[in-house]
């Protein structure tokens, strides 16, 4: 593993990381104003479309995959899993400062663990290099 | 106290769940890996330079079958949520994906998974049950 990151491919990352939670946390605000979707009320989920909240948090997770599959394209899946699972620690964390919620001392706990998990690998080469593997792969056309 | 069989149903669910998350993030990650960096393929200016690298990523059959998981792992999901407490499947569908992903990035991915990720990923699998309690 020799490869370092660019600023660029760092600012993908706390993409990767900021989309998908504020994404999720919009939708989940979106979806409570409009109302509890099932089969028989299928209607709901295109009057859901034109809640702001629903579409702000859809063009983030937009942005979340795209930048998520960018960062895979450079780096290796389990260099990158520590960001995607940063999203849980941004969500406990506006729901602890923006929500005013209480959060518990085992949240607080998953926090630290979640947050030690990225610093692990942050600082590590970001990419397994397979040589024959990959002119074997640029030519097979996938 | 939970029945036997009920127990089996819920982590039947939750394994398949998991299994179908893990297996399309592998093979999205593959068919990344493939294609190598994205911004390589960019042609031309602005807007239209993003052509290339999403006809590219379009175009991978590895990619679409990822894709394919990755779907059926969202309706999965709602399928368990109507049999399983979020607050039971969310962690244990959560943990189990973060674990599975680093073994099968090591088998299948071949990425040199060494200590320092291994315990990055045990950190992230009980630092995220922890988090959804």
């Amino acid at each position: 593993m020799t490869h370092r990151l660019k600023a660029s491919q760092y600012a993908i990352l706390i993409c990767v990381m900021l989309t998908a939670s504020v994404g999720d946390t919009l939708l989940s605000r979106g979806m409570a104003q409009v109302g509890p979707v099932d089969l028989h009320h299928l209607g709901l989920l295109w009057h859901a479309l034109f809640n702001p909240f629903v579409d702000f948090g859809i063009i983030l997770l937009i942005f979340f995959f795209a930048s998520y599959m960018t960062a895979l394209s450079w780096a290796d899946l389990t260099f990158v899993m520590p960001a995607t699972a940063f999203g849980y620690v941004v969500v406990a964390l506006l729901s602890r400062f923006w929500l005013h919620e209480h959060l518990s001392v085992y949240r607080w706990i998953g926090i630290l663990l979640i947050t030690s998990a990225v610093g692990f690998v942050a600082n590590s080469p970001s990419r397994t290099e397979h040589p024959g593997l990959d002119v074997m792969d640029s030519n097979t056309g996938l | 106290m939970m029945h036997s069989s009920t127990i089996v149903r819920t982590w039947s669910c939750i394994v398949f769940v998991a299994a179908l998350a893990i297996s399309g993030e592998c093979l999205i990650a593959a068919a990344m890996r493939r294609l190598g960096d994205l911004d390589r393929l960019r042609t031309g200016t602005g807007l239209r330079s993003y052509l290339g690298p999403i006809g590219a990523v379009l175009s991978s059959p590895i990619f679409l079958i990822g894709a394919l998981c990755m779907a059926l792992n969202f309706f999965a999901m709602l399928f368990t949520l109507s049999l399983i407490d979020l607050s039971l499947a969310a962690p244990a569908i959560g943990s189990l994906t973060y674990v599975g992903n680093a073994i099968a990035a090591k088998l299948f991915l071949h990425e040199n998974v060494d200590r320092r990720r291994w315990l990055a990923t045990s950190f992230l699998a009980v630092g995220v049950v922890l988090v959804s309690r």
